[in-house]
């Protein structure tokens, strides 16, 4: 009987304790290896990266970005010219064609977030909500990884 | 010949000074011109070097003569920048932790091109979060200017009323490589891998 038990905690354990670096799943989109850099303090804007693929056969589009520790959430894009000259800028809506994964990462796109209500802490996470034309809001856990993180292991 | 009648003698001459004059007025803005177009940045008429007189984030002025004899590896950037800087810094850091026992050789330095808002204050919250070993540097509006001239690092602020304080930086993101003469030898991607840069700077070094 004992032993029943246990094992069941220990399921039940492993279960609850899934890591964080799971999917999420909603319809056809799946979120995956979510991150953030640490901030220091509020002043400065933070970054999150993420890839969207679309497993279905219709394409969806991001309209917009929430995050419950920024005032202002918003994807923006890192273009780098020939010359070597980097600059930023809001990329709208972001397409997310049928079959395809399209990634937020270092270099090239990111959610900037803005007017941050708190520090972005390591080993702690924020929570992003997504929001799709045809998928609606997904809420995405995101750990909050160091400054100077490239992103998560792989 | 027949001598030239004292009229004549002041006409040539003052042709002469007319001309004179003409020439030197044409060299001279010419030279200003060209003094110009040099401080625009390009590349054409003057080698990149690393040539500035800045304060770093421990309130210290440093020059380039300070670092004689060791490898620098500069980038420029800014403390707001979400994405660019710290992935740069991050490649920094792990180039530096790569380099062992070398890494005494090589000294990197983050130069902010936004010294309105990165006071020395400002960059000792961040820089040190990267790497000890890198030196931030910032300035006057002027010496910032000169200092990035001097790399031909091109910056720009940009209006961008969902940035903070409404304004963003654009702004060269290489990794520019000095030798221990002072002398420019390369730029690196600011995100190209650490290991792709590590392996050039470990030959590099012992070059």
């Amino acid at each position: 009987m004992y032993r029943i038990f246990a094992a069941t905690m220990l399921a039940l354990l492993v279960t609850v304790s899934a890591p964080a670096d799971e999917p999420i799943r909603e319809g056809d989109l799946v979120v995956e290896r979510p991150w953030a850099r640490a901030s220091i303090g509020t002043s400065r804007p933070g970054a999150a990266y993420l890839t969207i693929r679309n497993e279905g056969a219709e394409a969806d589009t991001l309209t917009g970005v929430e995050a419950s520790i920024a005032g202002q959430a918003e994807v923006h894009h890192t273009t780098t010219d020939a010359s070597g000259v980097t600059r930023m800028e809001p990329a709208g809506s972001l397409a997310i064609p049928a079959g395809e994964a399209v990634s937020l990462a270092p270099g090239g796109r990111h959610v900037m977030l803005m007017d941050l209500n708190e520090p972005l802490v390591e080993g702690k996470t924020l929570t992003l909500t997504l929001a799709f034309e045809r998928s609606g809001e997904v809420a995405v856990s995101v750990p909050i990884l160091g400054i100077g993180s490239r992103g998560p292991a792989q | 010949m027949k001598r030239l009648s004292a009229t004549r003698k002041a006409l040539w001459a003052a042709v002469f000074v007319a001309a004179g004059a003409w020439l030197a007025v044409t060299a001279w803005s010419e030279y200003r011109q060209d003094g110009a177009v040099e401080s625009v940045g390009t590349a054409r008429q003057s080698a990149i070097e690393a040539d500035f007189a800045l304060t770093d984030h421990r309130g210290q002025p440093r020059r380039d003569e300070d670092f004689a004899g060791q490898w620098l590896l500069v980038f420029f950037g800014f403390t707001n920048c979400p994405d660019v800087c710290p992935l740069g810094l991050s490649t920094i850091a792990d180039v530096m932790d790569g380099l062992g026992e070398d890494a005494g050789r090589v000294q990197p330095l983050f130069v902010s091109i936004d010294p309105e808002r990165d006071t020395p204050a400002a960059m000792a919250d961040y820089v040190p979060a990267f790497h000890p070993a890198i030196v931030g540097l910032t300035g006057s509006t002027a010496q910032v200017a000169d200092a990035a001239e001097s790399f031909h690092a091109y910056y720009e602020k940009i209006e961008e009323p969902t940035a903070p304080d409404g304004y963003t930086m654009s702004h060269s993101a290489s990794i520019y490589l000095i030798g221990p003469d002072g002398a420019f030898i390369k730029p690196y991607s600011y995100n190209a891998t650490p290991e792709e840069i590590a392996v050039d700077l470990k030959e590099q070094l012992e070059s």
